[in-house]
């Protein structure tokens, strides 16, 4: 399944283009480092949910899309805005609660999304944005358009009640929407192991008549060409598909998490298949300069540091804004 | 000005948008060739086609997601839950999802969708296909809930519901769908937030909505001839709720009753008498206020069980005139 390093790049895929992936992995990373840095400093409150060791999934998902294509996204997000090119001072701002975040300090963590980019949102409540996910693609098929949907979610999500109704629906209705499952092998404390019957999770996609496929989900290459097909079924008309995306996140489910419920050496296991780590070898077996990789590295770190100093310089915001934020008095700003 | 039932009104509001707004689409179970549950959208697939009148499987969430999802994306989708009991299936979508959108992303983006669903008891549905939920909704910062008791506001309302950039729940009652009356059909629709007075009266001011509208003024009738002059105000909208006229009415009258067919035990009538409560129609006040409500239990079945739960035009008449004669003999 996974890709040795000594086989050449995918043909579509240019090593200007895999350079380009490997810096918004590198972004995903030192974003979610930077964060994970700052709750263990008590200078964010709430909680968070980190993508780290996950980068390859949505990077390669959303390399497959198109201008005009949207995504659901869910509380483990930011891995997803930043590959949809989101930006990341306004995403720093949000976390530290400040008025020049995504949403000017409302939402916070499991909320920062770009609408503009095709982000309809992170989402608190597993499996939640699947049935939106749905209606986004009945929305494009009503309109003769031809976008694609992508739904995010985790493995857990594909317990909730919600993810039965969406895909049902999508495939009852042939909607363009692939459903990309990012199996972390745990909802939080419950491993995969313990929460389904089925080998595999993409197994259960047969149930509704979609067809699914399962790819090693730190490899970008695999996930990138899995979700190319998939994304062009569902433009073309075809109906839905589901990708079981096998990974791992490296760390606890939220910052409450001790970690009780694997081993050290289950981590380090899967540490030895880190995405971003396969993702330089393979660059650099493939004629890319080691420098020119530890320079991406090094201007990466410099723009995540950049993003915690504006977010630490922006103004909090202003309570007043409360009340008069609930209702909307005109449409938003739609996709 | 054209007569049509309760019924006929919001199937007008539908098609009035469908003909205007390419965006607007209707789905629900049973929509299509059955008409609906309730008769409303009867024949509306032969005009529409099934895209845009278009029956869905049975599953409330994925139904109210998807409404979400395509409101999202730049259409006006209006969702018709079967009975308004089913939506509880829903609430991951209504509250968590829909009401919160346009506030948790700060106004990035917003819900313009319609949650249409028969509420009420009446009909020996028994307790999972009877009940008056609006005090649920009317609790959750974001949606708009709206509770008509005429064809005319039923239409108008409803209008002005379609083209509401949020998401809005209204609450149809099953006992009025065949309640005929005048009803403009314009382009006009009604703005929320206005309740009206439907009677005036000097000496108590019963605020209420939906069918108890219709019971309190024939309880009044009967009052008015035992001497007791009641003011009726029709709320219509409960958020957002006409509290000015309410006040303004109390200060005139001294007195407040609210009559809804909801559960009192947290219901809207405890708002209404907080609101009232809060503000300076208090001073005016001369006796205890008066809630009259639904039991607090599940809606009965057999027919005596099911009439008791409900306020009847008797025991609303009884009520109000026991506690207008209290009141006078405790002055």
């Amino acid at each position: 399944m996974t890709r040795s390093a000594a086989q050449p790049l995918p043909q579509a895929s240019t090593l200007e283009e895999s350079l380009r992936w490997l810096r918004i992995m590198l972004t995903i990373r030192r974003f979610d480092e930077t964060i994970d840095e700052l709750f263990a400093q008590g200078k964010v409150h709430g909680t968070t949910h980190l993508y780290i060791g996950e980068e390859a999934v949505a990077t390669g998902v959303i390399a497959a899309l198109q201008p005009g294509d949207v995504v659901t996204s869910t509380h483990r997000g930011h891995g997803h805005n930043i590959a949809l090119g989101g930006d990341i001072n306004a995403m720093m701002a949000e976390l530290l609660g400040r008025e020049t975040g995504y949403c000017r300090g409302f939402g916070g963590s499991m909320h920062i999304a770009d609408q503009s980019l095709g982000n309809l949102g992170a989402n608190g409540i597993v499996a939640g944005g699947l049935p939106i996910a749905v209606g986004a693609a009945l929305g494009f098929q009503l309109q003769q358009q031809s976008q694609v949907v992508v739904a995010f979610s985790g493995d857990g999500a594909l317990n909730e009640g919600a993810f039965h109704e969406a895909a049902n629906l999508a495939a009852i209705w042939k909607l363009p929407v692939v459903f990309v499952v990012e199996n972390n092998q745990y909802g939080m404390s419950g491993s995969v192991k313990e929460m389904f019957a089925l080998g595999h999770l993409a197994e259960r996609a047969a149930g509704y008549g979609i067809p699914a496929t399962m790819v090693d989900g730190n490899d970008i290459f695999s996930v990138w060409e899995a979700a190319g097909q998939a994304i062009e079924t569902a433009r073309s008309g075809s109906g839905p598909s589901l990708i079981e995306a096998v990974t791992y996140r490296y760390k606890g489910h939220s910052k409450s998490d001790a970690n009780r419920y694997r081993s050290r050496e289950e981590i380090q296991q899967w540490r030895q298949r880190d995405p971003i780590d396969h993702l330089k070898e393979y660059l650099i077996a493939n004629g890319a300069d080691g420098s020119s990789l530890a320079q991406i590295q090094r201007e990466v770190a410099q723009a995540v540091a950049d993003a915690l100093q504006f977010a630490e310089s922006s103004p909090w915001p202003d309570p007043s804004m409360l009340e008069d934020a609930v209702y909307a008095k005109e449409d938003g700003t739609h996709v | 000005m054209s007569e049509m039932t309760y019924g006929a009104a919001i199937r007008s509001a539908i098609e009035w948008e469908m003909d205007r707004d390419p965006r607007v689409f209707i789905m629900g179970e049973d929509i299509g060739v059955y008409g609906g549950a309730f008769g409303v959208t009867m024949g509306m697939v032969d005009r529409f086609g099934k895209e845009r009148v278009r029956d869905t499987p049975i599953a409330e969430e994925g139904i109210v997601g998807a409404g979400i999802g395509a409101a999202l994306v730049g259409m006006r989708p209006i969702v018709e839950m079967q009975f308004s009991d089913f939506i509880m299936n829903a609430m991951d979508q209504v509250v968590n999802q829909a009401a919160k959108i346009h506030f948790m992303f700060g106004g990035r983006m917003s819900v313009p969708l319609v949650i249409r669903g028969p509420a009420g008891a009446g009909t020996g549905a028994a307790a999972q296909h009877s009940q008056s939920l609006e005090a649920w909704f009317h609790h959750v910062p974001g949606l708009k809930v709206i509770m008509p008791a005429f064809p005319d506001d039923a239409r108008g309302l409803l209008l002005s519901a379609i083209r509401d950039p949020n998401p809005v729940v209204f609450f149809e009652h099953k006992l009025l769908y065949k309640l005929k009356g005048e009803v403009n059909e314009t382009d006009e629709g009604l703005p929320f937030g206005r309740g009206i007075i439907r009677r005036y009266g000097a000496h108590a001011t019963v605020v209420t909505y939906s069918l108890m509208v219709h019971r309190t003024l024939e309880a009044a009738e009967h009052l008015a001839k035992k001497g007791w002059d009641i003011e009726i105000i029709d709320l219509r909208s409960l958020v957002p709720m006409d509290v000015d006229l309410v006040v303004e009415s109390v200060k005139r009258t001294g007195r407040l009753a609210i009559c809804h067919e909801a559960v009192g035990r947290g219901g809207v009538g405890g708002e209404i008498a907080a609101r009232v409560l809060e503000s300076d129609a208090f001073d005016y006040l001369n006796s205890p206020l008066l809630r009259i409500s639904g039991l607090n239990t599940p809606v009965p079945y057999s027919p005596p069980l099911e009439q008791a739960f409900m306020p009847s035009v008797d025991r609303i008449e009884q009520t109000l005139e026991a506690w207008l004669t209290q009141e006078v003999t405790s002055q």
